[in-house]
């Protein structure tokens, strides 16, 4: 079979194999990258251990969310509740009344869309303490739409009582899970399963829940970011160094309720661009929220964002898409410098 | 432990009339409500709150108590009716239904009321929690049931089969289910919305253990709770009642049917009037 003609690639790219759709999971971990396996399974095991009222619970996503960790640490207090996300959702409100924290596992997909009215509604409304834990957050499956939680943010921010979480690596998950456990309340956290890389180990970092921190200094540029766009944004700092330009990041793992205070006063500093990165549709997730916090505070930098369009993502592999939709750390060195000259 | 409730020698008879009468005060107080409903329902909530189960009056939160989630929460006005006569609501706050700033709203909700489990509302949600609550009673190994009222118009819902296949998949024994079938809903007949019939076989071959009851029949209301509480092979309990919309009142019986019954200005003291001829021993 002939192969596809490669048009407007640079000699070190077109010398790269095709890439394909993988499976519907794709690893986010780069080549190379030191990675840690089932971050969220581990902890959650760690915390069940000391606490008895963790239970987990998932849609016939156990394997692929991490969950068959606890599983095998808990077999008696892990349940399979079918793939029937409504029901995950009101079950999970249900043994949340009953005292218990359910840690209620699936798509970001199938959670934010299709139990939308049962997290709303049973969690929310009734304020109930349950852990929605999420895989394939924003744009981490090449699969498509299907599995392309593109809005999952947006949804879940637009519920009142939700708290939103979308950690960046294997070393913040680690903390994600016992500060969620430690507060009551419905938490939808976006998951990294598999081989999850290290990051924020290297920057002396640690979570703190409904905290911005800032992991790197720069005067001319200011990333605002959260999830994997953490990851893309110190990498892009590190690359855009060599070319001399100044970037920091401040990265902001809680999105709701936003560290306002924090992100005030970054954006204050008089001269430096803003740029909020962040792997979800540029509708309703953090880029809007930023830039709504600052017009609201009257606080006005040069203001940018980098986001996923608003429209039905392709299928292909997840460095091809997120070359072309501008969140690979390539394309966000290029919009940098577009935005600097 | 309470069966306070019980003691007493008030009949179910009494305790339904009660519930209604209450229903049809709170619907006076609106001019409006979900009455024909009360009216066909207050006969499982008298045998629910004054005969099957177990709950303390003045400690709603009581850990021992059963649990009763009212899963179609446009029914709040029949629940009420039953709280306030089981003495979980006083009855003074019948006067506040519908206000603002009252305990009882039009639908139910979970963090307005005591004794209101659930907040619903959005229909086809009440078995999905009442999976979790079975579940989660069976870890703490507690012995407490729960029973979950939902309406036939439900049954349209795609997550209640969900819930049915749940409970059975984890042979929840200490859930029992009633469904009202009234056979109206928001458009029209229920059968003829969306047909659920056969429903008693439907469920069976979904491994519930079913029975199928008048629910305007005290006694038979009776026997199908105390069935349900006793030992079911593990299964799941339903309890499928056929109920008559406006129950108690002649001409709200005989009016053309509508799932939002209108009741003019006048007529509440005329169904008070009716009913009160109907008091009994």
């Amino acid at each position: 079979m002939k192969p596809a003609p490669v048009a407007k690639l640079d000699t070190a790219k077109a010398a790269k194999p095709r890439l394909t759709t993988s499976a519907m999971i794709a690893s986010i971990a780069g080549e190379g990258q030191r990675t840690k396996p089932a971050p969220f399974g581990h902890a959650l095991v760690n915390c069940a251990r000391a606490d008895a009222s963790i239970v987990g619970m998932t849609a016939d996503l156990g394997k692929y969310t991490d969950l068959h960790i606890f599983q095998q640490a808990f077999p008696d207090r892990y349940y399979q509740m079918g793939m029937a996300e409504q029901l995950l959702f009101g079950a999970a409100s249900g043994f949340a009344a009953e005292g218990f924290t359910p840690f209620a596992t699936t798509y970001a997909v199938f959670a934010s869309r299709r139990a939308y009215d049962f997290i709303h509604q049973t969690i929310a409304e009734e304020d109930r303490n349950v852990k929605i834990v999420c895989a394939l957050p924003g744009l981490t499956s090449g699969y498509g739409p299907s599995h392309q939680a593109a809005e999952d943010l947006a949804l879940m921010r637009a519920m009142p009582n939700m708290t939103i979480i979308d950690p960046c690596d294997a070393h913040e998950i680690e903390q994600v899970v016992p500060a969620i456990v430690a507060h009551k309340g419905p938490v939808y956290m976006r998951l990294l399963r598999g081989h999850v890389p290290m990051v924020l180990d290297e920057y002396g970092y640690t979570f703190e829940l409904g905290k911005a921190k800032m992991l790197r200094n720069g005067y001319e540029v200011l990333f605002i970011s959260s999830g994997i766009m953490t990851m893309r944004a110190l990498e892009a700092a590190k690359a855009l160094e060599a070319d001399r330009v100044d970037v920091g990041v401040l990265h902001v793992p809680t999105i709701k309720p936003l560290d306002a205070a924090t992100i005030l006063e970054a954006c204050s500093r008089p001269g430096r661009l803003v740029v909020v990165a962040e792997n979800h549709t540029v509708i309703g997730g953090l880029g809007e929220a930023v830039a709504g916090l600052l017009m609201r505070a009257g606080v006005h930098p040069a203001f940018r964002t980098i986001g996923l369009p608003d429209e039905f993502l392709a299928a292909g592999a997840l460095p091809t898409l997120h070359d072309r939709y501008g969140i690979s750390t390539d394309a966000l060195c290029t919009q940098v410098k577009g935005w600097l000259t | 432990m309470s069966t306070a409730p019980f003691g007493n020698n008030i009949s179910l008879e009494r305790r339904a009339w009660n519930i209604r009468r209450n229903a049809i005060r709170m619907g006076e107080v609106q001019g409006q409500g979900y009455i024909a409903q009360a009216l066909d329902i207050a006969d499982v909530l008298a045998t629910a709150y004054f005969h099957a189960m177990r709950y303390e009056p003045h400690n709603p939160e009581w850990e021992g108590r059963d649990r009763f989630l009212l899963s179609n929460g446009h029914y709040a006005i029949a629940l009420y009716a039953a709280l306030i006569e089981a003495g979980i609501v006083p009855e003074e706050e019948l006067e506040t239904y519908g206000f603002d700033e009252s305990r009882l709203p039009m639908s139910g909700m979970a963090s307005y009321t005591p004794g209101m489990e659930m907040s619903g509302g959005s229909l086809g949600l009440g078995l999905s929690i009442a999976v979790g609550k079975c579940l989660g009673l069976k870890r703490k190994g507690s012995d407490s049931r729960v029973y979950t009222l939902f309406s036939d118009g439900e049954l349209d819902e795609g997550s209640v089969w969900e819930a049915i296949m749940s409970a059975a998949h984890h042979r929840l024994d200490n859930l029992i289910a009633i469904v009202d079938v009234n056979n109206q809903q928001a458009d029209g007949p229920s059968t003829g919305v969306l047909g659920f019939e056969p429903l008693k076989e439907k469920l069976e071959a979904f491994g519930w253990f079913v029975q199928r009851v008048d629910g305007n029949d005290l006694s038979a209301v009776r026997a199908a709770f105390d069935a349900a509480k006793s030992a079911n092979g593990g299964r799941p309990s339903m309890i499928i009642a056929d109920t008559l919309m406006g129950k108690g009142i002649p001409f709200l019986e005989a009016r053309e049917k509508n799932h939002f019954i209108r009741v003019d200005g006048h007529e509440w003291q005329l169904a008070l009037a009716a009913l009160d001829e109907r008091k009994p021993a």
